[in-house]
């Protein structure tokens, strides 16, 4: 699994966020925006935190945590893969570009590798219509995908790592 | 002030910068100096040109060339060439820039010429992230003719005026939002921008944003002097990072000149925007669930009324506008309600933008009055189907619209004609599809998506996507019946009939419409089991013909070793005989099919 790190470092920069916006009508999701940036996700420790500091119950946190695809309770890969389902990319044959990344990778959308190297999903219109279809690793966008392209894009990270 | 002589224009929207924009504008940059005319040449970076498909694009002007599919690599030649030298490179314009050869500048290319651009007017235009450039397109002047010249009154009088519907789908006149919205009596009031589009292949709110993130600003600050309001809330989808940074620029921007925060040009009224970003829930489109998760609650839909325009935000009277009806606004209030409301038709005033998708030649984004065709928009400005398809159908409404086909082509698109044939205006997505295309699949692949993006808050949203999708999967593994279809229509209507929000009312138009305009094709599924465009792999069947020259490569690769000569023999020396599958054993993988030596090609599918 990928790891995760909950060091004194990362509470104290998310307790800084949450005293700078202290307000009535800060709401709760710039905080947890915050957290699962500084965290990588938002798990039940974090979770408990947060509550404390802004006096809400860990439940309605975890309530708002689980209902939101953005906000995760448990780490991801070093790479997010994201195929984009949107129509455009569906009707272009996105689905056989998630078929073949299951296979090479071994692990279905959700999933993260053995290694923690790569975590698959399966994402919303990336708005990148004109490319489909198309996929994200990390941030750098792959269009005009066709399934033998997937082995040699993988590859790249596979090097990256080695050097 | 510098002059140049020519401008390049480079295209910033997501989809050219995917394809390397930026990198091909610092090789330009540098390219520029190279040849020792850097102060000749200025390089912007604009907001998305909307043609997608021919991305990453560059246009230079005075002349307007336009180049597509630029490389890094022809950065080099097209500055030696064109900006060095003044030869234009025609290898590398745009298919239709070339006629003959005579060059025709980017406004006259078909794609471009057919349209009608107010909310984009700017987009591809300006430099997004410079508010002087947004200034000199008569930025802001609206803004400043509302605070020195107009009452709030007349400001709503103007925008009722125009006949300016929604854009977010639902098409409720703003002018009377605003009106409801400035009537009701508080301490606090807000205005709201839905930019949480969440429509799958439905760009056009964040091509606005990235393009001219302004005009949306002084549109909402023109609606807070309106409606009285000093507060305004922009709730956008994290995943759209590079119109959240221009949007970020563009606030500190306006503040730095005095157009938004405090005492707005010297004038009494304050108006100040914070943005808030959405954490990828679909129906955080929906108003009043957008106005829970501002609330920092879960984003599930409230009950209606009170409207959010008499309690939305933290329980005060909220205006809530998506981005596109607010890039409307700064035009309408220069040029007047009565110039917005003399394009369109009789009740659907002015343009409307579509984001182009599927199976058409020039994905993009295009602006067109209301009233135009759809064939005109998908074989005009579309350029029709790729490949010599043939068009099956075009979905409009994204999951909350319907399929329509070809014997609609000729209705004028305007948000009544569209209900009134069973889809609905929606956002603007616009998914071409083509012959290859499988009605049950895409219905199935539509539910999924709601079904998923159920809050859960209803019952006939939470269980009845889910109960429709079931059965959907049934028929599509090739296990459906007839009662089915009649169950699902059922269904359907009652989900429409019950369900809380517009998520849930529209979730089944998707099944509606298929089922209304391609019943052969739920038939073959359920009848015959068969999927009349092979999509659906659970109905597939390979077999292994005539052809077969028994030399065993597809046995080989069977993954289920359930491919074996047991056929005909072809050589009675050598005992060799052709291969069978056993359908039994057959996964369908299409192995087989790919290893077939393609001299031979004995393998169909069907």
């Amino acid at each position: 699994m990928a790891n995760l790190e909950l060091t004194a470092e990362k509470y104290a920069l998310l307790k800084t966020f949450i005293d700078e916006n202290r307000s009535e009508t800060s709401g709760l999701m710039p905080v947890l925006h915050k957290a699962q940036d500084i965290f990588g996700c938002i798990p039940i420790e974090v979770q408990k935190f947060i509550s404390k500091e802004l006096n809400v119950s860990v439940s309605e946190i975890y309530g708002v945590v689980t209902f939101y695809s953005r906000f995760s309770t448990e780490p991801v890969g070093d790479h997010l893969i994201g195929v984009c389902l949107g129509t455009a990319c569906y009707v272009k044959g996105a689905q056989k570009i998630l078929d073949e990344l299951q296979s090479a990778l071994k692990i279905k959308p959700e999933e993260t590798t053995a290694d923690g190297k790569f975590t698959l999903t399966a994402t919303r219109c990336l708005g990148a219509c004109g490319l489909a279809p198309v996929m994200m690793i990390d941030d750098e966008v792959y269009g005009r995908l066709t399934p033998d392209m997937v082995p040699d894009i993988l590859s790249k990270y596979d090097k990256e790592e080695t050097k | 002030m510098q002059y140049y002589r020519a401008h390049v224009l480079i295209c910033g929207g997501t989809g050219c910068t995917s394809g390397k924009s930026l990198e091909i504008k610092a090789e330009l940059e540098k390219q520029l100096v190279t040849y020792g005319i850097e102060n000749e040449v200025k390089v912007v970076m604009t907001g998305c040109f909307g043609l997608c498909e021919a991305g990453p694009i560059m246009v230079v002007y005075p002349e307007g060339t336009f180049y597509a599919h630029v490389q890094v690599k022809d950065v080099k030649k097209i500055v030696e060439e064109h900006l060095f030298k003044g030869r234009i490179v025609k290898e590398k314009l745009y298919y239709e820039a070339l006629d003959e050869d005579k060059v025709i500048s980017v406004n006259e290319v078909e794609f471009y010429a057919k349209q009608k651009r107010i909310a984009l007017s700017n987009c591809g235009v300006i430099d997004p992230e410079n508010i002087d450039e947004y200034l000199a397109k008569d930025g802001y002047q609206a803004l400043i003719k509302v605070l020195t010249d107009m009452k709030p009154r007349e400001v709503i009088e103007e925008i009722k005026k125009s006949g300016l519907r929604g854009r977010g789908g639902a098409g409720f006149p703003t002018g009377l939002k605003w009106e409801f919205a400035s009537n009701y009596e508080d301490d606090m009031k807000y205005v709201c921008c839905n930019a949480d589009e969440g429509d799958p292949g439905a760009f056009m709110d964040r091509s606005i944003l990235e393009g001219t993130p302004h005009s949306v600003i002084e549109a909402m600050t023109i609606a807070g002097y309106a409606t009285g309001s000093k507060k305004g809330y922009i709730y956008i989808r994290a995943e759209y990072p590079i119109a959240v940074k221009r949007l970020e620029i563009a606030i500190k921007q306006a503040k730095d000149y005095g157009l938004l925060g405090n005492n707005i040009l010297d004038t009494k009224f304050s108006f100040d925007i914070e943005i808030r970003l959405g954490a990828g829930a679909f129906v955080c489109g929906e108003e009043t669930a957008l106005i829970e998760s501002i609330e920092g609650k879960r984003g599930m839909p409230r009950t209606k009324p009170p409207f959010p325009a008499e309690k939305g935000i933290w329980g005060k009277p909220t205006l809530i506008n998506n981005v596109e009806t607010f890039a409307n606004i700064p035009a309408i209030i220069l040029k007047g309600g009565e110039w917005f409301g003399s394009i369109g038709t009789e009740k659907s005033k002015g343009t409307k933008v579509f984001a182009l998708g599927g199976k058409i030649k020039n994905t993009g984004l295009v602006e067109i009055p209301m009233g135009t065709t759809l064939r005109e928009v998908i074989y005009g400005i579309g350029g029709g189907i790729p490949d010599n398809k043939k068009f099956k159908a075009v979905q409009t409404g994204g999951p909350s619209g319907g399929c329509l086909t070809a014997e609609h082509l000729d209705t004028p698109i305007d948000y009544d004609n569209l209900v009134s044939i069973g889809s609905m205006m929606g956002s603007g997505g616009m998914i071409v599809m083509d012959e290859d295309t499988c009605m049950v699949d895409i219905a199935r692949f539509f539910l999924d998506f709601t079904c998923e993006e159920s809050c859960g808050k209803c019952t006939p949203c939470r269980e009845g996507t889910k109960r429709l999708k079931e059965i959907l999967d049934k028929i599509v593994a090739g296990n459906g019946t007839i009662e089915d279809l009649d169950r699902l229509e059922n269904l359907a209507g009652y989900i429409k009939d019950n369900a809380l929000c517009n998520l849930g009312q529209t979730a089944p138009n998707p099944v509606i419409s298929t089922l209304k305009f391609f019943r052969d094709e739920y038939m073959a599924h359920v009848v015959d089991k068969k999927c009349p465009t092979s999509v659906c792999k659970d109905l597939l069947q390979y077999t292994i013909t005539d052809k077969c020259i028994g030399c065993g490569s597809c046995a080989k690769v069977c993954p289920q070793g359930c491919i074996e000569p047991l056929g005909k023999e072809i050589n009675s020396k050598t005992k060799r005989r052709q291969y069978v599958i056993d359908q039994n054993k057959c996964i369908k993988c299409g192995a087989c099919l790919e290893a077939c030596p393609p001299k031979v090609k004995a393998i169909i599918r069907k």
